[in-house]
């Protein structure tokens, strides 16, 4: 069965995986739209690389409603894996052929097979065309992996860590062939567990711990509709202030609120401190960095699931 | 560009790379040709090219002998070897996500192996031929090819199986050679077992190597009247390549982590 092209690339519902008694995936859902990058993002062992795996047709789920690109990825065989691109983290390859003969190897498959010195010069492995792949670099690697995944002219990519281990001048260059990718349409599913390389690179944004999903958002509404804000000021007698709703964290003189209500809370503060005659010294009132939500996000899902 | 190949220009294009490999990684030439013309050659230097009855020298027993060795070199050891590094480095996994039918990959990695198998038989044949006094007898060349092709599905299918049985890579090359080895020496391949006790003479008739190596050996053996290929021959090495394909169809896992 096959669908349109207004529905979704990928649907996902209530899927669920278990390897044993450890738990990899309970009950996620979420949906990529034609054309849209997605980041599925977390920490190491949150379950990223199993739901992907699913979704490319390695592994069978234990349950859950799978689509991609209208197909059941278990079951949609040649035809399936003709239309999407899937590029591993660090899979092997045949180290003694060159990159050319490695392209037409892996290429040969595909009904719509993008021509070959053409993908060279996209990965800009051009010089390194007729070269042994032992001879390349990781982050050359990496894109020759990149260029394999790109070869059948793919509906939807598959980019499984692209840039783990990389340093930022490669980070930067993988980032500008990422781009490059979604400027042609192309629907990606990506996993990372570096906040700034979603935030870079995602339309959408999936976090995912411990096999569930834990916040979900574009890069800039991630965190929920009311993020928690910070205000951070310093008074002599942190103890003489009101009783309000939340309570501070007082460090000496400085005293921290997080709010989801910024506007009530310096509405009384403010009228606390000038009825007295106080000053807030240093007052600050941040909103929190994707960075700082994140963590938020991941830390407090994972310390409420440690055994006790 | 557009449409895909046809799967005998993919299985022409898997083989040919599969070659390739070979070819670039010297240790598995080594062992696979250089390893038996090394035997020949000092086998064949010690026990002289003097004759040995009838006209013909040692290397008209011992060259066969050499081809054998390297036939199922190439094919037993090497599929082995081979299919369980790729396996472990992900490579197998990395063909599975693309639209290649399975059945097309592992048809090169196995011809390839017969491609080197009958190279390696023409190589001992002229080597022996050129100086050891080696005559090629054609009067049962018919057999001989028979039991050769016989002779690698079967050691084919075997590597492909000792594969589906053992997890680890590193663990490949003592396996194939523990294998291997051995079982040449109960198969009469260096020495004949004219002499060998009557337990280690069963215990070869049991293993396939022998009913490939003697059957392939008789052929150019000028003293043997009669048939050279029994049907013990043709059921043993039968019932084996059963089993392997058995057991390469129930166990046989493309991803190193043992997953569908």
């Amino acid at each position: 069965m096959r669908m349109d092209g207004a529905a979704p690339a990928v649907t996902v519902k209530d899927l669920a995986k278990r390897y044993g008694t450890v738990v990899a995936l309970d009950g996620v859902s979420f949906s990529v739209r034609e054309g849209e990058v997605l980041a599925l993002l977390g920490p190491n062992g949150a379950g990223k690389t199993t739901a992907v795996e699913i979704l490319e047709g390695y592994r069978r789920a234990d349950r859950g409603e799978i689509e991609v690109l209208g197909y059941d990825p278990a079951n949609g065989g040649r035809e399936f894996r003709d239309r999407i691109g899937i590029v591993l983290q660090e899979t092997g390859i045949e180290t003694v052929l060159t990159v050319r003969e490695t392209i037409d190897l892996y290429g040969a498959a595909y009904t719509r097979r993008r021509p070959r010195d053409e993908l060279v010069s996209l990965v800009g492995l051009e010089e390194k065309a007729d070269a042994r792949i032992k001879t390349l670099s990781g982050g050359q690697r990496r894109r020759l992996d990149l260029a394999l995944g790109l070869v059948g002219d793919p509906d939807l990519i598959f980019l499984d860590e692209p840039t783990t281990g990389f340093d930022p001048a490669a980070r930067r260059q993988s980032w500008k062939l990422v781009e490059g990718l979604t400027d042609l349409g192309k629907t990606i599913l990506l996993t990372t567990h570096y906040l700034d390389e979603a935030q870079h690179l995602a339309d959408r944004i999936v976090v995912l711990n411990r096999g569930k999903i834990v916040a979900e958002g574009t890069p800039e509404t991630l965190g929920g509709a009311r993020p928690v804000t910070t205000v951070r000021f310093s008074v002599p007698e942190p103890g003489d202030l009101p009783s309000l709703a939340e309570t501070p964290e007082v460090a000496g003189p400085g005293v921290t609120y997080r709010t989801v209500d910024p506007t009530a809370l310096l509405y009384r503060l403010t009228g606390w401190a000038t009825g007295r005659g106080v000053e807030l010294g240093g007052l600050e009132v941040s909103r929190p960095s994707l960075e700082d939500v994140y963590l938020e996000i991941v830390g407090e899902a994972g310390r409420q699931e440690e055994p006790v | 560009m557009s449409g895909g190949s046809s799967p005998l220009a993919l299985v022409w294009l898997q083989t040919r790379n599969t070659n390739r490999l070979f070819w670039r990684t010297p240790v598995a030439a080594f062992f696979t040709l250089a390893l038996p013309v090394i035997f020949l050659v000092l086998f064949s230097v010690i026990f002289g090219s003097e004759e040995v009855g009838g006209g013909y020298s040692f290397s008209q027993f011992f060259a066969p002998a050499m081809a054998v060795f390297a036939a199922v070199s190439s094919t037993f050891s090497n599929l082995v070897i081979k299919t369980a590094y790729a396996r472990e480095l992900g490579i197998l996994k990395r063909v599975q996500g693309t639209p290649l039918p399975p059945w097309i990959y592992m048809a090169g990695t196995i011809l390839s192996g017969v491609w080197i198998a009958v190279l390696s038989v023409l190589l001992m044949f002229v080597i022996g031929w050129a100086a050891f006094g080696f005559r090629m007898i054609w009067d049962d060349i018919g057999p001989a090819v028979l039991v050769f092709v016989i002779g690698i599905a079967t050691f084919s299918a075997l590597g492909l199986a000792v594969c589906a049985l053992i997890r680890n890579a590193d663990a490949a090359p003592a396996v194939a050679n523990g294998v291997f080895l051995p079982m040449t020496f109960i198969s009469g391949i260096f020495i004949p077992l004219d002499d060998a006790p009557r337990w280690l003479v069963i215990l070869g008739d049991i293993f396939p190597l022998k009913h490939f190596a003697a059957p392939f050996g008789a052929a150019f053996d000028p003293r043997h009247t009669g048939r050279v290929l029994g049907w013990e021959d043709l059921l043993i090495m039968g019932a084996w390549l059963v089993l392997a394909v058995v057991i390469v169809t129930r166990f046989f896992s493309w991803d190193q982590r043992g997953s569908k």
